[in-house]
């Protein structure tokens, strides 16, 4: 009995003493600034938990002394100078308190300025993806750029036909890589609506407003992995759009980067190769389930009012040209993105050909494929 | 000329009851009528709003999709805010406006009697054409109910949602017109301003705010239907413009629009803790400066919604200091009413319940207002749950529980009989305890981080989502017996005095209950 | 405030009426039609919607007039009509401030930070994105234009609106615009003080001569519209400068449109039926608030948008 009485107590405050149970809190984070916000946010909250308890205490202390039963002659006061100018000075001076250093933190989160030896990075925003421009690191002659795309697969969120992973909906293909200890800037920008670029870690969270540019300073100083997500509300898949960042060491980071050279190197052997239309096809469905079908459905059908099927599409179908200028600029003023900097020519190309093929579009079109050649002579006549 | 005197051959003669039949709804100039046609439509938005937000509970039980796919999600989110906003808390309280603020001024009727039933019309109007939408391919706006540019501007069928927004914005400012209009000119005499009872002045100044703000969210919605559909720039900024711009639009008329959902609340609370209290109000003139206060003060925050959009440092501080005096005068009001309830005599029927759960969980929702203000602070809580607790907190146990504290102390003015007082009892206990499990833990997830307007999340918020569904069926299910309640004091119920509440005071109560189709043809003399 | 009436009049509460609900349902055809003609589905709905509201509200102000005369008003229902006129003019104030808080925030804020200037985070926006933006006002050139040239959707004007020398000031269609309501606040004043000195003739002389300058307004902005259109290269998506140049200028054009035809209404009346006494002429008074409304919204118009 005894026993019983004593789980019955120990059961919830044992919930809140392990380890989970910052679940409900904010994360302390990994940066000065977040862990300075993290103050912030129990010293705040530490005071109106006190204000509530005296406020509720008095409140609910009075419900009780003076119900009818207890209290049959009511009080007719209706007035009492002292402590309505005292309620109302008091609160004015925890206001003031709090202001202070909320305010003091805030310019420090304000400060912009590029400092020496940091890196920047032009972070956009993309219906539903977040693409990474390295500023100051060149590939060839542009700077090093990536995507990062979602890649929990549909069988999980959409069908729940598998066990979710771990990190369900906060893993992505290409995390964005920073070195520890060094200032990053983040600068934030986005290509069609308005998304947001939320690392509680950091405690950044910044608008993505196409046109504009807003900035994100940190420096973290553990290394690791963190996760994060879009949180301004972009279109249907909003919730689909995660943020992966990886903290390495400087070594690491130089790595890192010597890999990303290497690998742009191969790709543009890669587009020399003669492709068949197999090998293409393999590419190319996979791609489109990451890329395409987010829009255009699997089963290339769209979505009747938002987005146009690819099965039986005309320009599908029969125009080859068309369609890669479709892929590589995008439809002017449409959820209908370009394409060019997602997807490499062989990307593009067996993607093209994917949607060539699929769905019966082989039998009721022309049924010609698009090799990577294709997108690299595209490229070089529009450039 | 004649014609006219024939048409209104009655017109020397008030006493006579209503018209029969549904002719009687369409054509009333009456403000009881009135008034009633609003509080059953702003019931019935509040059911099909809270019908939605059962979907989205539903949704977000566990992750995952598993009943709608997140377009569907993002159409349920848009029109729950829409409905639950324009077509029930503020009709609801326009509703009240209408039964109450002749009553308590001693006026026959509303000023305008025929403009005032135009306002009520065009709102089941408005509705038609937004939800007609539904209809169509591209289906129901789905870009959340704060139609954030350009989001907005290149979704389909925004122009009905635009229309939509232009009639209700008529409706309200001419409801608010006509408030004003009665207050300023219709009150008997000897009732000055500072007799007026709170209800009556906490509408004057949410119908100030309501003409105020209504105009500059018809000018966002216009610069919106520009954009989508008339190639303009204000929010494309490959012409010019700012997205921004949008928002700052927008939220000029948002932040004093949850003060008009807030209002009169602090109106009604104010009656019912000082009936039940059985003491006159604490600080009377007080209240009324500290609602002036909270006005004036509500045109100059609202940018505090937009801490992340990259403002300049100086209007980030700005609007964080300012945002933090509102808790000021609101805090005054807090302690007003808790010195009411000090030495009192205090009987605790549903009413009262309902009056101090509002308090307590309103204040509650206050306070994390506050943490939002606190910018740095708001970097990490903007556009998660936590947002979503807050003004859960704010516009649920506070201004929808004021609105049943309303509904519970004047349905016996309305219909003449009393409710059924254990029925009563039992909603509200059953509505506090859902409520409390379904916005509490949404503060932990939030906080934790999970953004809102997520169809799906990650896998560690996924037990407090699933407390938050259950707590919301509860609550849900509860408002079913408030349906089963009022229809039932309708009908039948012990006949109720006209004084109703023994510490009741106010012209309201001198009239019979039910209240006659017509009251204070001759005003009454207030000393 | 009527606190001090110690005398009780009966205040006017009209019978059941089916006038408001018959407005309402004109109002949804309204506004379906309006939508549908927006979005390409036809203009029948919005044909009737106008017809039936445009109707409805005639006759219901008709309605109003003739209760009047009846005698059915008292001033307390006069003073009502007052403060409701008074205050949706503020509400139209509201409706205007929105948009000229738009233009400012516009040209200072928006212009500047894409060409470059302000605060670190905010010029970056030129720096990266719009390298070739240059932030004047008016723009002539839109960002995009700035980076895309000839490909560009939205593109700047040819030309814009403010007065480009002194030389053209006696083309300059925008100082006529002020002139003619100018002096129509004038003469609507001269028709009020005629009508309160009880001459009929001296007022629809005034009130006349107010209507004729509000249609000679009218046809000038027409006039310097089509020019924009047909010369100058200046439309509603010439970017920025043409949105809000014709946005503001195109709300006040409405507004004077209506309150022509609200004064018109009242020269009619007056000069058609006799109407108004020297004491009771409520709809006329209606008609010149708003009327100076719209005259002080010009005034604002004239400096924000064509002179500074
Ligand atoms: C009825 C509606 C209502 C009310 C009354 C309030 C009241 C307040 N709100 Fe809330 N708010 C909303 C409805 C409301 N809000 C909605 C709907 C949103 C989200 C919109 C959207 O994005 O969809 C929102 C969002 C919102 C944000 C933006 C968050 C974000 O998106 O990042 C902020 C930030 O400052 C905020 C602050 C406040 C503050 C400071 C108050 C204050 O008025 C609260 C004052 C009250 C108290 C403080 C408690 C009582 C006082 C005392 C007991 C005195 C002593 C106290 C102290 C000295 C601390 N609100
Ligand atoms: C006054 C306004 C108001 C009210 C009363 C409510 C009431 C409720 N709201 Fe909400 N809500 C908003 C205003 C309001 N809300 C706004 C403005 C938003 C933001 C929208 C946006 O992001 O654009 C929002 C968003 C919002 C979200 C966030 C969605 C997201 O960001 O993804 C959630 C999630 O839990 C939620 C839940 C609820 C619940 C469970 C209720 C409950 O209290 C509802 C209870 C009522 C009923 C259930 C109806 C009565 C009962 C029946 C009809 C019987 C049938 C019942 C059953 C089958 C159980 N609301
Ligand atoms: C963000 C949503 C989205 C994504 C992702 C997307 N599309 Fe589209 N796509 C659209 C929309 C919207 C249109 C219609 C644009 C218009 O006509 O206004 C479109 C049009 C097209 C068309 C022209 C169809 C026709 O019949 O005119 C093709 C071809 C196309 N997309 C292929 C693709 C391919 C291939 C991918 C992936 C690599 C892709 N799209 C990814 C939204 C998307
Ligand atoms: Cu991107 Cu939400
Ligand atoms: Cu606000």
């Amino acid at each position: 009995m005894k026993n019983k009485l004593w789980a019955l107590i120990l059961y919830p405050l044992s919930f809140f003493m392990s380890a989970d149970w910052l679940d409900i809190n904010m994360p302390v984070g990994v940066t000065d600034i977040s862990r300075e916000v993290f103050g912030l946010h129990m010293t705040i909250f530490f005071v109106v938990v006190a204000i509530g308890v005296v406020v509720f205490g008095v409140l609910f202390w009075s419900m009780w002394k003076y119900r009818r039963s207890n209290n049959k002659k009511p009080a007719t006061f209706t007035e009492n100078h002292t402590v309505e100018i005292l309620w109302t000075i008091v609160p004015t001076l925890i206001l003031i308190a709090m202001a202070v250093p909320a305010s003091i933190t805030l310019k420090k989160i304000y400060d912009h300025e590029a400092e020496e030896g940091g890196i920047d990075i032009q972070v956009v925003g993309w219906q539903w993806k977040w693409q990474y421009k390295y500023l100051d690191e060149q590939v060839g002659n542009k700077p090093l750029s990536f995507f990062s795309n979602l890649t929990t697969p549909p069988d999980q969120y959409e069908f729940n036909r598998v066990e979710k992973n771990e990190n369900y909906l906060l893993e992505v293909d290409e995390p964005v890589v920073i070195p520890v200890d060094t200032p990053v800037r983040f600068l934030i920008t986005s290509n069609d609506v308005i998304h947001s670029w939320y690392m509680s870690d950091f405690a950044v969270k910044q608008d993505a407003i196409p046109g504009f540019i807003n900035v994100a300073k940190t420096k973290v100083n553990v290394p690791g992995i963190y996760r994060g997500n879009c949180t301004e509300l972009c279109g249907e898949r909003h919730a689909y759009m995660p943020i992966v960042v990886k903290a390495v060491t400087q070594e690491e980071y130089q790595e890192w980067l010597q890999s990303k050279r290497d690998l742009a190197e191969q790709i543009a052997y890669l587009t020399e190769k003669e492709w068949t239309s197999d090998e293409l096809l393999a590419t190319g469905e996979e791609i489109y389930e990451t890329r395409c079908a987010a829009c255009h459905q699997t089963n290339g059908a769209g979505i009747a009012g938002f987005y146009p099927a690819l099965a039986g599409s005309d320009v599908v179908m029969n125009d080859k040209a068309k369609q890669i200028e479709i892929l590589m600029e995008g439809i002017r003023g449409s959820q209908m993105q370009s394409f060019a900097e997602q997807l490499n020519e062989v990307e593009m190309a067996s993607v093209i050909t994917f949607t060539r093929l699929a769905w019966g579009n082989e039998k009721s079109g022309d049924g010609e494929i698009v090799i990577p050649k294709d997108i690299v002579d595209y490229k070089e006549t529009n450039l | 000329m004649s014609a006219v005197v024939e048409n209104h051959d009655h017109h020397d003669d008030h006493h006579h009851g209503p018209k029969k039949g549904i002719m009687r709804w369409l054509k009333t100039t009456n403000h009881k009528d009135i008034g009633t046609l609003y509080l059953w439509f702003a019931f019935a938005a509040f059911l099909l709003g809270g019908a939605f937000a059962m979907g989205i509970r539903a949704e977000l039980f566990e992750p995952g999709l598993q009943l709608m796919d997140p377009i569907r999600y993002n159409q349920l989110v848009t029109m729950h805010g829409l409905i639950m906003i324009f077509g029930g808390v503020m009709p609801a309280f326009v509703g009240l406006a209408n039964w109450l603020i002749p009553l308590q001024i001693g006026a026959p009727d509303m000023a305008m009697p025929r403009m005032n039933n135009l306002s009520f019309w065009l709102l089941p109007v408005a509705f038609a054409i937004l939800l007609s939408t539904a209809f169509m391919e591209g289906g129901l706006p789905g870009f959340g109910w704060t139609f954030y540019a350009p989001l907005s501007t290149n979704y389909p069928n925004v122009a009905y949602f635009v229309f939509a927004i232009h009639i209700m914005g008529a409706s309200s400012i001419m409801g608010s017109i006509n408030v004003i209009v009665t207050i300023m000119n219709m009150r008997a005499p000897g009732m000055t301003l500072m007799k007026m009872p709170l209800f009556v002045w906490s509408w004057l100044i949410t119908a100030y705010l309501l003409i105020a703000v209504m105009p500059v969210l018809a000018g966002a919605v216009t610069m919106l239907l520009m954009d989508a559909y008339f190639g303009t720039s204000f929010f494309d900024a490959a012409g010019g413009g700012d997205p921004v711009l949008f928002q700052h639009v927008f939220w000029f008329f948002g932040h004093p629009e949850v003060y008009i959902m807030i209002l009169p609340a602090f109106g009604i609370t104010s009656h019912i803790i000082s009936t039940f209290s059985r003491k006159p109000l604490f600080g009377h003139s007080s209240m009324v400066y500290a609602m002036v206060s909270i006005a004036v003060l509500s045109f100059v925050v609202w940018a505090h919604h937009m801490f992340t959009v990259g403002m300049p440092l100086v209007a980030e501080l700005f609007f964080m200091w300012a945002t933090m005096l509102i808790a000021i005068p609101t805090g005054v009001k807090v302690f007003n009413w808790c010195a009411t309830i000090f030495k009192g005599s205090i009987t605790y029927e549903t009413p009262m319940l309902f009056a101090i759960a509002f308090v307590v969980l309103f204040t509650i929702g206050g306070f994390s207002g506050l943490m939002l203000a606190i910018t740095p602070a708001d970097f990490q809580y903007h556009d998660t749950y936590f947002v979503v607790a807050h003004f859960h907190y704010v516009l649920v146990p506070g201004s929808v529980f004021s609105i049943m504290a309303a509904v519970y102390y004047w349905l016996p003015k309305w219909t003449g009989n009393m409710y059924d007082e254990k029925m009563g009892k039992l909603h509200f206990w059953l509505s506090f305890i859902g409520v409390n499990i379904t916005f509490f833990p949404q503060h932990f997830v939030g906080l934790a981080g999970m953004p809102r307007r997520y169809a799906d999340y990650a896998l560690q918020f996924a037990e407090w989502n699933a407390v938050s569904s259950v707590g919301a069926f509860l609550f849900g299910l509860s408002q079913l017996l408030f349906l089963y309640i009022v229809v039932k004091t309708v009908f039948a119920g012990k006949k109720a005095t006209p004084q109703v509440w023994d510490g009741a005071d106010g012209l309201e109560w001198t009239v019979d209950s039910p209240a006659p189709y017509h009251t204070f043809d001759v005003p009454p003399k207030v000393k | 405030m009527n606190t001090e009436t110690t005398s009780h009049q009966k205040y006017y509460v009209p019978e059941s009426s089916s006038i408001p609900i018959v407005f309402a349902v004109a109002m949804l055809f309204f506004g379906v039609g309006a939508a549908d003609a927006v979005m390409g589905k036809g203009t029948t709905l919005l044909f009737i919607g106008i017809v039936t509201v445009i109707g409805t509200l005639a006759y219901w102000w008709s309605v109003v007039i003739r209760e009047s005369h009846a005698g059915l008003d008292t001033p307390q229902l006069n003073t009502s009509y007052v403060y409701g006129m008074a205050w949706f003019i503020f509400s139209e104030v509201m409706f205007f401030a929105a948009f000229f808080g738009a233009l400012f925030y516009i040209r200072t804020f928006s212009i500047s930070w894409l060409g470059g200037e302000g605060p670190t985070a905010k010029g970056l926006a030129g720096d990266l994105l719009w390298p070739d933006f240059e932030a004047t006002w008016p723009p002539m050139i839109t960002p995009e234009e700035s980076l895309m040239g000839e490909q560009a959707i939205t593109k700047g004007p040819d030309e814009n609106m403010y007065l480009q020398s002194i030389g053209s000031l006696g083309t300059w269609l925008p100082l006529y615009n002020t002139v003619v309501l100018l002096t129509s606040s004038g003469t609507v004043h001269f028709a009020h003080m005629a009508l309160k000195d009880n001459n009929r003739k001296r007022f629809n002389f005034w009130l006349g001569i107010t209507v004729l300058l509000a249609f000679i307004f009218v046809i000038l902005q027409a006039l310097e519209y089509y020019e924009a259109y047909a010369h100058l290269g200046l439309t509603i998506s010439s970017g920025v400068y043409g949105t809000t140049f014709f946005m503001l200028t195109g709300f006040h054009g409405m507004h004077v449109l209506i309150g022509g035809i609200f004064l018109a209404t009242q020269l009619t009346r007056s000069a058609g039926y006799n109407h108004f006494s020297d004491k009771e002429h409520f709809g006329f008074e209606a008609a010149s608030w708003y009327w100076h409304f719209v005259d002080v919204v010009w005034v604002c118009l004239f400096l924000f948008v064509y002179i500074l």
